[in-house]
């Protein structure tokens, strides 16, 4: 996928004026924040659940190599392999070669955002593998060329109107006056027409929420149950994930479970919870004849021991971008790459560079909103700050925005100096903007007021004013 | 102790904060007045500039640091430190002292320095246990809860308790009043569309709400949202919450002319 996170303001700038798009992001602002609530108020316990989750993700991590090497033993002994990648292209090369040993034709997938960081998709395509996605946002997206705006979500970014034109169109062996208008109908469709795929498809690839260490076991939440298809029905299983998914045990799996879908989606637990260890063994009804996983690092092991190690707790709920109001009115794909919101910004940063994603962690009122509703207590504006801190360091914010600031720190710096200033500039500004109350137009205001007014100064400064209350109470008592 | 150190009133270091100090002075008095009231006696140190938030924002730590380390000095003799912004006291009191960690000279110091530092309306019902205030202002208003303040400090329940106090008020809550009005200090100039787009949404739940006056802590707050309605034309005034407390609103509301 090609990185347009430089080009963040024009991409905003898009979003912003594209009607379809923000009528479907209310959505997410009237559907997500509501239903999350609904679920902590019936919770009294979820602060501490929240800190017991985090305390087992940071636990893991202080020992992921250990935790990892348990798995890897624990997968193997039920008859898996374990492939480890340093980067996308070795995950690639991976994947590739186990579908080509298999003869593979079509693939099916059950939701993963490795799979989008990978650019899974296209490679398979390049190379004559068919990949169908069956999560049913995953799907549309598949079939509009596009990639998902939302980790959770794909699809958020478009309205059912949209969607349904799309079914028309794909799907044209169907009857032209069936019913597409309510959401059911068109996951009927989704499921009608992916049925036949899952019994095609030779590999079946799948991410995972968890990987646990104590049984080898990997865990995925869904929905719609499309996630079991994918692994169960064809010959070969391929879990891709990424290192910082390891848990110790089951049970801390279940901990952090108590959150996740409390904290995405407000459901108590999601629909589908799947567990999956080995290949089909011996009296299994069902089950693959292969089973591999794939640990992707791409850049996790080296924000270990940094400032940005509180990243890799991250579950991707994405609670952080359903109360973000920079998401909120500009979507995921303005973010130009395969995280978005406030997760992404700190994110993205660490796996492409900051050089190319450095609007994402400015880009950030500093609201406080998603620190608040993260359910692993990630300090992602603390985080975004780190990432401001690296930029200024070398030197890659925009010159005029350094000596803006240059200018402005040195008379910070400076009390009598600014005191000096602020008396003489003030009044003036104040003389200027006094009849109105407010500046329509300013020199070097035009961020500004490009969009608002500027209020005017009352009149000489509170500090002037202060020392003349004082001087005057003291020439009073002498 | 002795009868006089019993007696002694609290002594209070106002930190003004720059934009109270160079765009709206009376936020600064109705501070003092409100402070006053309730029983200490207040000092405005003439060494204060910023609290730094515009350099910490940006990523300059060196600039940062000086600046806290001004601001440190120029506060640390008071009983208390008290600002009219929930972000400046945020800032002073949640941030500096991660700037000096592990630093043997100042971080001890900043930790006794920032463990005085309130928000001027939390400062009074939480500390000094205020829990009415005499002032009377006859309208209605609606209250914008501002991030930091609300987060990072817990600023939420104790402005609308002493509004509550004020005779003649009636209170019109917004819709999601906790949601960022799209300020966010240097963001505001930086991303101007987005942070336009946001506090339109903002002013959409102030008018909705139906109020004549909005209410809120932080002046940086204020003047974007009371920007952007007096650009659309809407006649819905704003003021600190400090000077409806103070009852100190014979001043034009932000960003109104007519002295
Ligand atoms: S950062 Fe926190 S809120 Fe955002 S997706 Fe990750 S776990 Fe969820």
């Amino acid at each position: 996928m090609q990185v347009t996170s430089p080009a963040f303001k024009q991409n905003a700038r898009g979003a912003l004026a594209d009607v379809q798009l923000q009528k479907a992001l209310g959505n997410v602002r009237a559907g997500f924040i509501d239903k999350r609530r609904k679920a902590m108020d019936a919770l009294p316990e979820f602060d501490r659940l929240r800190d017991e989750a985090k305390a087992i993700k940071d636990h893991a991590l202080a020992s992921l190599d250990l935790y990892l090497e348990a798995y890897e033993t624990k997968v193997k002994a039920s008859g898996g392999h374990v492939h480890w990648a340093a980067t996308a292209e070795d995950a690639r090369g991976i994947i590739l070669d186990i579908c080509r040993a298999v003869g593979a034709r079509t693939v099916t997938k059950g939701k993963s955002m490795i799979t989008e960081e990978i650019e899974l998709n296209d490679f398979l395509e390049g190379n004559g593998i068919r990949p169908v996605e069956t999560d049913l946002g995953e799907y549309i997206i598949q079939l509009r060329g596009e990639h998902p705006s939302h980790i959770i979500a794909p699809a958020v970014h478009l309205n059912k109107e949209q969607v349904e034109e799309d079914f028309r169109r794909v799907h044209d062996h169907l009857p032209v006056a069936r019913d597409l208008s309510e959401p059911e109908s068109l996951l009927a469709e989704a499921r009608r027409v992916l049925r036949a795929q899952y019994f095609e498809a030779d590999v079946g690839i799948t991410g995972a929420n968890f990987l646990v260490a104590e049984t080898g076991t990997s865990m995925i939440v869904t929905n719609e149950g499309n996630g079991d298809l994918t692994q169960v029905l064809p010959r070969v299983h391929v879990v891709v994930a990424s290192i910082e998914k390891i848990v110790p045990t089951l049970n801390d799996a279940a901990q952090i479970l108590r959150v996740l879908a409390r904290s995405a989606t407000g459901q108590d637990m999601s629909v589908y919870t799947t567990l999956s260890t080995g290949p089909r063994q011996e009296g299994d009804p069902d089950g693959p004849e292969e089973y591999h996983v794939v640990l992707l690092d791409n850049g996790r092991s080296s924000m270990l021991g940094t400032e940005f190690q509180d990243m890799l707790r991250c579950i991707r709920c994405g609670a952080c971008m359903n109360h973000c109001p920079v998401y909120h009115t500009v979507g995921g794909h303005a973010y130009g790459w395969v995280y978005p919101g406030p997760m992404g910004a700190v994110l993205t940063p660490s796996l492409i560079g900051v050089d190319k994603s450095g609007h994402l962690p400015n880009a950030s009122t500093f609201c406080g909103r998603c620190e608040a509703v993260c359910p692993m207590r990630i300090p992602l504006p603390r985080m975004m700050r780190h990432w401001r801190e690296r930029e200024f360091e070398r030197g890659l914010n925009p010159a005029t925005q350094r000596w803006g600031l240059g200018f402005w720190a040195f008379f910070a710096r400076r009390p009598s100096l600014y005191r000096l200033g602020a008396s003489i500039g003030i009044p003036l500004l104040s003389l200027f903007g006094r009849r109105k109350g407010s500046f329509g137009t300013l020199p070097l205001a035009g961020g500004w007021t490009k969009h608002r007014d500027l209020p005017s100064p009352q009149g000489r400064t509170f500090l002037q004013q202060w020392r003349d209350r004082d001087t005057l109470r003291q020439e009073a008592r002498t | 102790m002795n009868a006089t150190e019993e007696t002694r009133k609290p002594r209070v270091g106002l930190f003004v904060t720059c934009l109270v100090d160079l765009f709206r002075p009376v936020v600064g008095f109705s501070a003092v007045k409100l402070i006053e009231a309730a029983g200490c006696e207040v000092d405005v140190p003439m060494t204060q500039t910023c609290c730094g938030q515009p350099a910490y924002n940006s990523g300059d730590r060196a600039d940062t640091r000086a600046i806290a380390e001004n601001t440190i000095r120029a506060f640390e003799g008071y009983d208390y430190v008290v600002a009219p912004s929930g972000s400046c006291a945020g800032m002073l009191k949640k941030h500096y002292p991660g700037l000096f960690r592990g630093d043997p000279t100042w971080e001890k110091r900043t930790e006794a320095f920032a463990a005085k530092v309130h928000e001027l309306v939390s400062f009074l019902a939480d500390e000094m246990k205020v829990t009415s205030v005499a002032a009377r202002h006859d309208g209605s208003v609606t209250y914008h809860d501002s991030c930091s303040g609300l987060r990072e400090l817990g600023i939420s329940a104790q402005p609308r308790a002493l509004l509550a106090s004020v005779e003649g008020l009636t209170m019109r809550e917004m819709r999601d009043p906790d949601v960022c009005c799209g300020f966010g200090g240097t963001f505001c100039v930086k991303y101007p569309d987005i942070s336009n787009a946001i506090v339109e949404k903002k002013t959409e739940t102030i008018r909705e709400a139906g109020a004549e006056t909005l209410l809120a802590g932080d002046l940086g707050c204020l003047m974007n949202m009371a920007g952007k309605l007096s650009r659309q034309g809407s006649g819905v005034e704003a003021r600190h919450v400090a000077e409806v407390l103070a009852g100190m609103t014979d001043e034009p509301p932000i960003g109104k002319g007519g002295r």
